[in-house]
């Protein structure tokens, strides 16, 4: 059954399509996304208070390795179809990057579901976020350029580094991370009614205000074409299994193991272009957000995370 | 009342070029500068400000002409080419030249 936050996103998506006037204020999407980043670092900072960290270090390894891998694998594959070496690099950066509120959504669909999962999971998106735009960047600009005419330009890599390792939504994931862990279960209870208990139902608002921000994007499906949007579609199953089976070889639980899938399927929608835009400036900014934001998000979270789930569970009981 | 003539160097862009501008325009002689947030769009595109990639801001400096034109030469060379950009001059008086 789909859950209650996606019919949000769908209302939002709707609203745009009949072009309504709806437009939740800027300040509001500014603090709802630092309300979303805090309050999923605490969650997992509180389980993370519970247990050893050390013993946690093979999972900490494995998500950065998954992230950087993921555009190793994808540039290839979208140069195949044609894209330039910029503009395959920066899309496969999108997809190696992660997106917190597809994370928020599965975590969501799993509690729905009745379907415990690692509680430190946001563990897991503080450290998928970076990889996979370093190496999107890396696969950019290293290399001669491969057509006549195409520029290779200078990173400012610690210009960089400080943008995508202090910038908002990591500092707020690992400062939440850090704050949980420190404070454990007790400390952090005087802050639960605000940070914990009304998570779901601002999380729902915030789905709201990007399915306009994705509705606003379908318009441009059109110029790109049936490739991208096949790429988008397509991209994300295959993904989820190399999550889903980085998962399962790591010995999570079901709810885990779905949780790995939905991050490796996920594309960053925020992080990534920012970095993107800074990095590699010339690759078409606008058609990975397009496939990032306007069908692999609205497919992970409509159609996908149920998939993912159906996936874990058939690795999980096969095993 | 005495006026100064100065030049004000108007640019909108995309807001993840800010921190950049900023240290550019001051490296090459603005005392100042004044930053907003703004949305619009041109027949091309529509930058609504909606989410953070979407951003858009309106980088005002007023200083002399030669370091007007020495900045916003350095940006059409430097960013032109990659980036949603529109940047104008027009004349202003000011009333403390120090300042600018």
């Amino acid at each position: 059954m789909i859950d209650v936050v996606v019919l949000f996103f769908l209302l939002g998506v709707f609203a745009r399509l009949v072009k309504s006037d709806l437009r939740l204020p800027e300040p509001l999407y500014e603090t709802l996304s630092i309300y979303l980043l805090l309050a999923i670092g605490l969650k997992g900072g509180i389980e993370l208070s519970k247990q050893p960290v050390l013993d946690l270090l093979p999972q900490m390894l494995a998500c950065m390795a998954l992230g950087f891998a993921i555009p190793l694998v994808l540039t290839p594959v979208l140069r195949l179809m044609g894209l330039s070496r910029v503009d395959a690099a920066s899309m496969a950066a999108h997809y190696g990057s992660v997106s917190v509120v597809t994370f928020a959504v599965a975590s969501a669909y799993l509690a729905a579901q009745g379907v415990p999962a690692e509680s430190h999971a946001a563990l897991w998106v503080a450290l998928m976020e970076a990889p996979g735009i370093v190496a999107g960047i890396l696969l950019a600009r290293l290399g001669a350029p491969s057509r006549p005419g195409e520029e290779t330009q200078g990173v400012n890599w610690r210009e960089l580094a400080h943008d995508v390792f202090l910038g908002k939504s990591v500092l707020l994931l690992a400062g939440g991370l850090l704050i949980g862990t420190l404070m454990g279960e007790a400390g952090t209870a005087p802050i639960a009614p605000v940070f914990l208990v009304p998570f779901k139902g601002l999380l729902a608002l915030f789905l709201l205000e990007l399915g306009l921000v994705a509705g606003g994007r379908l318009g441009e499906l059109r110029r790109y074409g049936v490739r991208i949007v096949g790429f988008a579609l397509v991209a994300p199953p295959f993904l989820a299994m190399a999550g889903a089976l980085t998962g399962w070889a790591l010995g999570l639980s079901l709810g885990g193991v779905t949780i790995m899938a939905t991050l490796a399927a996920s594309a960053s929608y925020i992080a990534a272009p920012t970095a993107m835009r800074m990095a590699v400036p010339e690759a078409n900014a606008a058609l990975s957000i397009t496939a990032a934001l306007g069908v692999t998000f609205p497919f992970n979270i409509v159609l996908g995370v149920p998939l993912y789930l159906e996936m874990a569970r058939w690795l999980v009981s096969g095993a | 009342m005495e006026k100064f003539a100065r030049t004000l160097l108007v640019l909108i862009t995309e807001s993840a070029l800010e921190k950049r501008l900023i240290a550019d325009s001051q490296r090459l002689g603005a005392h100042g500068y004044t930053v907003h947030d703004v949305r619009g769009g041109s027949r091309l595109s529509t930058r609504e400000a909606l989410w953070e990639a979407d951003r858009s801001i309106e980088l005002k400096l007023i200083c002399s002409p030669e370091v007007a034109d020495a900045i916003a030469a350095h940006v059409m060379a430097t960013y032109i080419p990659h980036y949603s950009l529109t940047l104008y001059f027009a004349s202003v008086d000011v009333l403390r030249p120090e300042k600018f």
